[in-house]
């Protein structure tokens, strides 16, 4: 197996140029499950923890090699919580914001946050660079528009983010479990709201109608913010599962929803 | 032929194709004590420290370790002196089966080098990725909570 070991941006890009269908490896955890589980055999890897561009998280600019860990601890709140309610310690300190992206799975604890935010994906070749909205990358349930011989060099989050957010997830224990739902919602002080759910399609998705609904409320009744969560709950479709159902899936979005609004009205 | 350093010694490996950090270990270095039960990160068993961050070692690997530092849990005790981890479960009888341990072991040393003064909420979170299906985790709990600054 020929393994490239690149430090910088660069040569990555040029790894990947000369072996466009080399396996790219982050943090790993999506990646051995494969391997171990002699689902994946790569011929070659691209491995990318140590290039030092991925790992930048400037302003706005969160790049692909910045883990779950430290997400947790970083200046975003909703995001924080969303990397604290992955895997164990074990999981956030290897798994990337890139290889969630990657993985592109409709259960990515990340991308509902990036969905609500409608954050940039920006991708980049030997050739340029291009950046794909989140729903333009997301393709289908891990399914994303990466090119071969591209990396994901991070996401792009817009300028203004409001302070009111909140990120919620169900699962049947707080570590080591893939959503059931997920849920980040974002308010802007003129009542301007964004909410994306995760595990309820075969994308992250918004919730459009309970958008457009909440967003002309200055200030929500409680039978506002309750037609708020139905709506969600109408805008997910979820499928049956090991995990759960769709019914419960569908009530639980909605809850949560209204949850997550209360919440930030509140604060 | 990766090099790397485990517990701080100089070692080499041979790897065989896309083989995890916790094969090369266990088969090729005959370090048996990373345990290997669930290959995709739900257990700790197999956790590691690599280049002092903690890891499960079955998801790690190795063809992409070349020029790193792993300490395993062979390399937490100081010679024949346990580390006072190791010292607090074996007095407290924090272990029942004695599987998810080596695991256990590694993770509360990492989470005591960080935070000397961790809550039993602390501590529960940071070992919430180490299964101990022999359901002893009362016991280990106490057993570590003992060395929390908190309790003295």
């Amino acid at each position: 197996m020929e393994t490239a070991r690149p430090t910088h941006l660069d040569a990555a890009l040029d790894a990947l140029d000369a072996d466009p269908d080399a396996t790219i490896l982050a943090g790993g955890t999506d990646l051995m499950v494969s391997v171990n589980y002699h689902a994946l055999r790569p011929a070659s890897v691209v491995g990318i923890r140590r290039v030092v561009e991925l790992q930048e998280w400037e302003g706005r600019f969160i790049g692909a090699g910045v883990t779950y860990t430290r997400m947790e601890h970083g200046p975003i709140p909703a995001l924080a919580q969303a990397a604290r309610t992955v895997g164990s310690s074990q999981i956030r300190n290897a798994g990337t914001l890139g290889g969630n992206l990657g993985t592109a799975s409709p259960a990515g604890d990340a991308l509902p946050v990036l969905a609500a935010l409608d954050a940039k994906i920006v991708l980049r070749s030997k050739g340029g660079e291009r950046t794909l909205r989140w729903d333009e990358f997301i393709t289908g349930p891990k399914r994303n528009a990466l090119q071969p011989g591209e990396l994901i060099v991070g996401a792009r989050l817009p300028e203004s983010i409001p302070p009111r957010q909140a990120f919620a997830k169900l699962g049947i224990r707080n570590a080591m479990v893939i959503a059931i739902t997920s849920c980040c919602l974002f308010r802007e002080e003129d009542g301007t709201t964004t909410i994306a759910l995760g595990s309820v399609g075969p994308t992250p998705i918004r919730a459009h109608r309970a958008e457009e609904m909440i967003s002309g409320e200055a200030d929500p009744s409680p039978a506002a913010i309750a037609e708020f969560g139905r709506l969600v709950a109408q805008e997910v479709s979820p499928i049956d599962d090991h995990r759960s159902t769709a019914a419960y899936r569908r009530h639980a979005s909605g809850v949560l929803a209204r949850r997550l609004l209360e919440r930030v009205l509140t604060r | 032929m990766i090099r790397f350093t485990v517990n701080g010694a100089e070692r080499t490996a041979d790897p065989v194709g896309p083989e995890s950090l916790l094969t090369t270990l266990r088969d090729r270095l005959g370090l048996y004590g990373s345990k290997d039960a669930c290959e995709q990160g739900e257990c700790g068993s197999c956790s590691v420290l690599l280049d002092g961050e903690l890891v499960c070692s079955c998801l790690v690997m190795t063809a992409d370790t070349d020029g790193s530092a792993v300490v395993t849990v062979e390399g937490i005790a100081d010679g024949d002196t346990l580390h006072r981890v190791q010292q607090a479960m074996a007095e407290g009888g924090a272990v029942q089966c004695g599987f998810c341990t080596p695991g256990i072991v590694v993770a509360a040393a990492h989470l005591f080098e960080a935070h000397p003064d961790p809550s039993e909420e602390d501590l529960r979170e940071a070992l919430a990725g180490n299964i101990c299906r022999c359901t002893g985790y009362g016991a280990i709990v106490r057993a570590l909570g003992a060395l929390s600054e908190r309790a003295e």
